[in-house]
């Protein structure tokens, strides 16, 4: 058991963790962020992904440990300050980016990182940028397109409405 | 004008404020006081003897609660199969047991052996490793034909073969044989329906919990049925009875027909908790999701079309073999034969139809329904076998789809059922239109300009949702009623809790029900709520799958809303002191006709839950209503479906450029729902047909058991895609006229994509006449070398 410190959405927390313990694991059984979820063992579909300090990383595949003294941030920090959806979240609503919502956490991270790198992505950028989040209900369409609006790009001319 | 509130309007969906902060609930997100942690210990050989089982090592281990193997269930019932098909002799299909965890031997990788239950996931996963399984292996039959052959080793040993029914269906054979003698023309095709994996994005998870205070059992399941799952485990596994017994499906991150079935683990975790008195819970891990979880398609057919001189479809015959797999899931035995089988006449007035099937023991994961379930099989037959008559014609092949089109309804077709709406030419009107057909040739040019290879493909589907009603299905050997059911609570300030049958993960219910309720009442969906997934909150229901929900459940919704305003206006009536024929409801007024008086609906309900002024001798307090509704017909949802692929003479590899889908859902609810549902049934039937593969080698070995093996589709796999929903002919005989849209996507776009692949190939002076899926870059440029 190691003792590790970092910030999670802003707010510092301490734990003793088992050496193997990964992050998803940290954050959904010893923090109960639960938004953050397990969709695969090989690290191929991205439901999991979160930032760390700042950079786009799969829960799945960093420990704890690693962590330690890290600025982490997963989907329970994402809303505004007085709880409403943030652009991207609210994007994803207004466009229907989302069905069963499994994949969405991780989408929404995976896309606050995009923004932050590139705030005008193109269509092929954004599904390139998706290239390790799978969604199985969405067909993508919505989610690009949500991801396009939350850019400030205009998607009004993107077939079906 | 787009509505903005009731039926019609594209309201966003309420449910995603708590899926896009992460607040969502899904089973493995709930755990509970005490719980221990299951892991199954699962074969990794496909068929073998169970020589020895050694745990004592195991359970001496840190943590370990208990060790269940196949002996723990003896005397109690294994996983029942929920339809009975007959054979074309009379005789019922064999029924195999299917035990909860493997008896004597294992018939799949992944079959379950053993359970192990510990303080901690890890400890039951160190412990299992120190179990002893001795197997003898036996030879593994994988490939349907050679199970067939008489010799073959057997999946079970009670049976005489590897064959679990041979069914034949639609006209006489008379009939079938003198269409093929008269023909003109006859195009033959064999292909291969690929067998998929669902893969929602959620794992399954099950948490059983016992109350030994009152000996109720919970369970928590990833279930898109919570009801079927009670009865199932109930009354047919574990032998307790439904009042002890609850089973709730909180979110549920996808489902696709794989969460429709009751799965071993949930018997097992209700079973285990009650014997060691604390919760248990399974989660599955991805890997284990693919031995585990039923998969989908799996057909082999040869498959003929007889035309006549003119180019009219005279006959059509197939013969299919379909894969079981190792057990009979729930619904299995249905798929190939009943949702299937009956779709095979499509679009076209075929006279003369004739299906055979033979479904087949084989040692891999058991199949069961997919996305469409029956119906991307039938279609992908049909519309490969009408774009290769076409090509063997020298016809276009949307014209010869045009001549062939069912034109007048209501149509009974050769295999037994009657389309009551559709219009598939006004629905080809207007795909032609959103793929610009006109526009391909420049299209093509500008490709070749750039050294690929541009194809067109173009295909009609139909679909039979709401799959009912209950008499007709139980002849067919349904063994549940498809009714379904909902109850509509109005609170005494005259907010709404709507408990209804159908589940949603995924289909937006919690939006799309309060628009149906809101409009029939004429008050603010913000008033309303839909309550479902759990068996002690909802009425006796029977889920969500086959896009029944709306249909279905939306239907007894609308019965139960109608017993409401009946109810209230008697209400109102009195209050007013007026005759009840006289009572309007409008926008949440009830008003007296031709007068100026006029009662609100809180008020109306109000006068319901605190009764002083009320007429208690005529009618009784309270204002909540349920309503059963069991449907007349299936609804036939229908559609035309474009695809214009590019593909890279080097390489072989297959880029969707453009996509136009053109469906006849009848009425729709919520359209920004609706046309979600087609995009992420495209990307699946465009999955199929270019990426997915679940491969066996030939020991049975699962080769394809991980996302590093399987290919998903990707963000960068799909295009944008062109959806329309305006060719609208209502459905008939339910009360919102809707038809249900959730596998359309699925169904019409395989063949879609497979006949651009095959038109860019022809047309580049290729002589090829069909590639199996997936239409790999391997697969294609091996064609393209002759
Ligand atoms: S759970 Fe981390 S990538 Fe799938
Ligand atoms: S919304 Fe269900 S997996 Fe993406």
């Amino acid at each position: 058991m190691t003792k590790v410190t970092m910030t999670v959405n802003g707010k510092s927390v301490s734990k003793e963790v088992r050496g193997n313990m990964l992050m998803t694991e940290f954050l959904r059984d010893e923090l109960h962020l639960t938004g953050t979820h397990v969709g695969c063992d090989t690290s191929q579909c991205g439901a999991c992904t979160i930032h760390v300090n700042g950079e786009n990383v799969k829960g799945c595949t960093i420990f704890a440990a690693e962590c330690d003294g890290a600025e982490v941030g997963t989907i329970e920090g994402q809303a505004n300050a007085d709880g409403s959806l943030n652009v991207i979240q609210q994007a994803f609503q207004d466009h229907h980016g989302l069905q069963c919502g499994f994949c969405t956490p991780g989408m929404v991270m995976a896309a606050a990182s995009l923004l932050q790198e590139n705030p005008k992505p193109s269509e092929a950028e954004i599904r390139h940028y998706l290239e390790g989040n799978i969604c199985r209900c969405t067909g993508y369409h919505n989610i690009v397109k949500a991801i396009m609006a939350a850019s400030g790009q205009d998607v009004s001319s993107i077939a079906a409405e | 004008m787009p509505k903005d509130h009731g039926i019609g309007a594209a309201q966003k969906r309420r449910e995603d404020v708590r899926f896009l902060t992460g607040a969502g609930q899904y089973t493995d997100d709930i755990n509970t006081y005490g719980q221990a942690y299951c892991h199954f210990l699962r074969s990794d050989v496909a068929h073998g003897k169970i020589t020895s089982i050694d745990t004592s090592a195991a359970e001496a281990m840190p943590g370990v609660v208990r060790i269940f193997t196949g002996k723990d269930f003896e005397g109690i019932g294994g996983l029942p199969c929920g339809w009975q098909v007959t054979d074309k002799h009379g005789e019922p299909m064999k029924e195999p047991a299917h035990p909860v965890l493997a008896q004597g031997k294992v018939r799949h990788v992944g079959d379950p052996i053993c359970a192990v239950i510990a303080d901690t996931l890890d400890q039951a996963r160190d412990a299992a490793e120190a179990i002893e399984v001795e197997i003898e292996d036996l030879p593994a039959v994988v490939d349907m034909k050679a199970a067939l052959e008489s010799g073959a080793a057997l999946v079970h040993d009670d049976l005489s073969d590897n064959l679990c029914y041979d069914w034949q269906f639609g006209s006489d054979q008379e009939a079938v044989d003198k269409a093929f003698a008269e023909a003109a023309h006859v195009t033959t095709l064999e292909l291969v329906n690929n067998r998929l994996v669902a893969n929602p994005m959620e794992p399954r998870v099950a948490l059983g919990e016992y109350n030994r205070a009152n000996d109720e059992s919970t369970l928590y399941t990833t279930s898109q049925n919570p009801h079927v799952i009670r009865l199932l485990m109930g009354a047919f596994v574990l032998g307790i009875p439904e009042h002890k017994l609850r089973v709730v499906a909180p979110d549920v991150g996808g489902g696709f027909g794989t969460k429709i079935f009751h799965y071993a683990e949930e018997a097992f975790v209700t079973f285990a908790s009650r014997q060691i008195n604390r919760p248990v819970k399974w989660t599955s891990t991805r890997s284990e999701a693919f031995m585990s979880d039923a998969h989908g398609r799996d057909h082999v057919t040869k498959i003929e079309l007889a035309l006549d001189a003119d180019n009219n479809f005279i006959g059509l015959r197939t013969d299919t073999l379909a894969n079981m797999g190792a057990y009979l899931s729930t619904f299995s035995s249905s798929v190939p034969t009943w949702l299937h089988g009956t779709l095979m006449a499509g679009n076209y007035k075929t006279p003369a139809i004739q299906v055979n099937v033979k479904a087949v023991f084989t040692n891999t994961v058991p199949v069961d329904a997919y996305r469409g379930a029956g119906r991307p099989e039938a279609t992908f037959q049909l519309e490969r076998l009408v774009d290769k008559a076409a090509r063997e014609l020298g016809v276009d092949p949307i014209k010869l789809r045009r001549q062939n089109f069912i034109e007048s309804f209501p149509y009974a077709t050769p295999v037994a059922v009657e389309y009551d709406t559709g219009d598939y030419v006004a629905t080809m009107d207007k795909l032609e239109a959103m793929i610009d057909i006109p526009g391909f040739a420049a299209r093509r040019a500008e490709s070749e300009a750039k050294g690929k290879l541009r194809g067109l493909g173009v295909n009609c589907y139909i679909e039979a949702c709401g799959i009912a009603p209950s008499n007709l299905v139980g002849q067919l050997g349904a063994r549940a009623g498809l009714y379904d059911a909902a109850t509509v609570r109005v609170n005494a300030t005259g907010s709404i809790s709507v408990m209804v049958g159908a589940h949603s993960h995924g289909q937006g219910h919690e939006t799309a029900f309060p628009q149906v309720v809101a409009d029939m009442l004429g008050i603010d969906e913000s008033m309303i709520d839909i309550v479902h997934g759990d068996t002690s909150k909802i009425p006796f229901g029977m889920g969500t799958y086959g896009s029944r929900s709306l249909a279905v459940c939306g239907s007894a919704m609308v019965r139960a809303t109608e017993k409401i305003i009946n109810k209230a206006k008697k209400i109102a009536a009195h209050l007013m002191e007026a005759s009840e024929g006289d009572i309007e409801l409008k926008d949440g007024q009830f008003t007296v006709a031709g007068t100026d008086k006029s009662v609100a609906w809180g008020d109306v309900t109000l006068a319901a839950y605190v009764p002083h002024n009320y007429p208690l001798t005529e009618i009784e307090p309270g204002l909540e209503e349920t309503a059963f509704y069991d449907p007349a017909n299936f609804t036939y949802p229908a559609g035309a479906y474009a695809c214009e692929v590019e593909v890279d003479p080097e390489t072989g590899k297959v880029t969707i450029e453009r996509f136009a889908a053109a469906d006849d859902f009848g009425n729709v609810v919520n359209p920004m729902i609706v046309e979600g549902q087609v995009h992420g049934g495209l990307a699946q039937g465009i999955g199929q047909a270019l990426l997915e593969s679940c491969v066996y080698d030939a020991d049975g070995q699962l080769l394809s058991a991980s996302y590093m093996d399987y290919a998903m589709p990707r963000a960068g796999d799909v295009p944008f895609y062109m959806v329309d929903h305006s060719c609208a002919t209502p459905c008939t005989h339910n009360p919102l006229g809707v038809k249900g849209c959730g596998e359309a996507g699925a169904i019409g776009s395989p063949p879609a994509v497979v006949n651009a692949v095959l038109d860019a190939l022809n047309h580049a002076g290729h002589d090829v006449a069909h590639i199996d899926m997936p239409v790999s870059p391997h697969r294609v440029w091996q064609a393209m070398q002759g």
